[in-house]
């Protein structure tokens, strides 16, 4: 790079304007400066878990070893350092847990963790997952189709869009005072999406039940999707006729687009998604389309412009 | 304070900003570098890369503030421990991250504003590095090479732009830097106004050429 050359782009292009004012970035850094923390440190127990392998399951990749999977979190509720999940999220509780199920559907309904185990029998999903920062795992999830749970709860024909919520119990959640997100995390899928036989609701890895920082109990899997979409302790399902609205579009709508199809062709604002490094890896490895699901998923998407849908 | 115990001083300033790149290599070689060794590397190497920096640009007012000069005396030291923690930020950011993939690297620096601003403060610091030596302070004079040396606060500048431009979401540490840094530079501004004004008003009346330390 020369100094003093002019650039042949110009500058406004080279820096749009979102980057240098974003206010809920800045807010967010300012608030954070203000406050100290102090911050609890437990273990969560983990149980064996039965399931059924599936043929759905992605072959030929080494999985990403567990204790990786499991201290390596973006879950900012407990911090936004990857090692403050495994660290802060002991003190959650997670049994009894329940799920309200309400929106669009015949009959609103409150289930426990125990019933929803019920719905379906648990299956080992091993998938891969790249997050929207561009590195990725292959976990070995334990869950059960969304869809099952979908079906039994019947919703309207008004159902366009499914909405998830997280838990925000300040008590066991550090980062909940600080305004990071939009407070509670919610995510969304459109129905079909919500219905594709690769979206499956989580309650395990590797043949144990979830650890608080990996989002227990119950959580949502997109294999397709960048991994924020997946919402971790899901508290509440929502069928609802209007694309809801959710935690990381919210924060900032020209980075994290309500769809997130991994793409490797649509980068983010900020940095490149056409590479990305598998943990456990040095070099960087190519993105792949629709994180190697295209084959079933790609037709959710015929006919849409994936960089205006990003 | 003792020409000895100085040099005491300087030789634990020494080792002790050695430590970062110390305890980096020892968790490398016992694989304590967490899920992501290379982030690691790169996050960590970079996080010190700017508190050099930041430190750096602390020593002269803490020098006129306490009317003492031990603090400016660490300046190049520490300046240098800044560029040395930049090199490896960028060898590994170059030869790990990128695999030394030159294409993607250019595409990279030209398309990435934190990438750009990143590889900016870099070719500043490098001018400034060459020139930190006692000879080359001679050769420039004083006063150009003072002028040259302010192009630290540029890369600073830059250095910060660019960890703020990459965090996700918590720009929390961006703005701690981005602070000091404002109020380091709104100081030396604050502080030369007058006192150039009244040096350059002696110089002209008296017809002096006093070289000024550079300071």
């Amino acid at each position: 790079m020369l100094i003093g050359k002019k650039p042949d782009i110009p500058s406004s292009e080279i820096t749009p304007k979102s980057l240098w004012l974003d206010r809920r970035r800045f807010m967010t850094g300012a608030a954070v400066l203000g406050a100290g923390l102090s911050l609890p440190r437990q273990w969560a127990q983990a149980a064996p878990l039965q399931a059924a392998k599936s043929p759905l399951s992605t072959t030929g990749e080494e999985l990403t070893p567990l204790k990786d999977v499991t201290t390596y979190n973006n879950y900012y509720e407990f911090g936004t350092d990857k090692s403050d999940p495994a660290a802060n999220a002991g003190g959650m509780k997670t049994r009894p847990w329940t799920v309200e199920i309400s929106g669009e559907v015949a009959k609103p309904v409150t289930l426990g963790i125990e019933d929803i185990l019920r719905l379906a029998p648990v299956e080992e999903r091993i998938y891969r997952h790249r997050c929207v920062e561009a590195w990725s795992m292959v976990i070995p999830w334990n869950g059960f189709p969304l869809s099952a749970l979908i079906k039994h709860i019947e919703p309207t024909s008004k159902a366009n869009f499914v909405e998830f919520t997280t838990i925000a119990d300040r008590a066991s959640m550090p980062g909940l005072a600080y305004p990071y997100l939009d407070w509670p995390y919610r995510e969304g899928l459109r129905m079909d999406e919500a219905m594709n036989p690769l979206t499956i609701l989580a309650v395990g890895l590797y043949g144990e039940t979830l650890e608080n920082q990996n989002g227990a109990p119950l959580r949502l899997v997109v294999p397709w999707k960048y991994g924020f979409k997946g919402a971790k302790s899901i508290v509440r399902i929502r069928f609802v006729s209007d694309q809801p609205a959710t935690a990381w579009n919210t924060a900032n709508p020209s980075e994290y687009g309500f769809y997130s199809n991994v793409n490797p062709n649509v980068d983010h604002p900020r940095w490149t998604q056409a590479k990305e490094r598998r943990i456990g890896d040095f070099l960087r490895r190519p993105t792949l389309m629709f994180n190697g699901y295209g084959e079933q998923v790609a037709n959710l998407y015929k006919g849409m412009d994936l960089k205006t849908y990003f | 304070m003792t020409e000895r115990n100085r040099r005491i001083l300087w030789f634990v300033v020494f080792i002790g900003c050695l430590l970062p790149a110390g305890d980096l290599l020892y968790r490398a070689f016992t694989g304590d570098l967490g899920a992501d060794p290379v982030e690691t590397l790169i996050r960590t190497t970079g996080d010190w890369a700017i508190k050099f920096l930041v430190a750096g640009l602390l020593l002269t007012p803490l020098t006129r503030i306490l009317k003492n000069p031990l603090p400016v005396r660490f300046r190049r030291m520490i300046g240098l421990y800044a560029f040395f923690y930049v090199c490896i930020h960028l060898s590994l950011y170059l030869g790990l991250d990128q695999g030394l993939d030159v294409p993607a690297i250019v595409k990279d620096v030209l398309k990435r504003p934190y990438i750009t601003f990143g590889m900016m403060a870099f070719l500043l610091l490098v001018p400034l590095a060459i020139t930190s030596t006692r000879k080359m302070v001679a050769r420039l004079g004083p006063k150009k090479w003072r002028q040259l040396h302010r192009a630290v606060y540029v890369a600073a500048s830059f250095g910060v732009i660019h960890y703020y431009l990459l965090v996700k979401l918590d720009i929390t540490w961006p703005l701690i830097y981005g602070t000091i840094l404002a109020v380091a530079l709104l100081w030396r501004v604050w502080q030369a106004l007058p006192r150039d004004s009244t040096i350059r008003a002696a110089k002209s009346k008296s017809g002096a050429t006093k070289s000024v330390a550079p300071l």
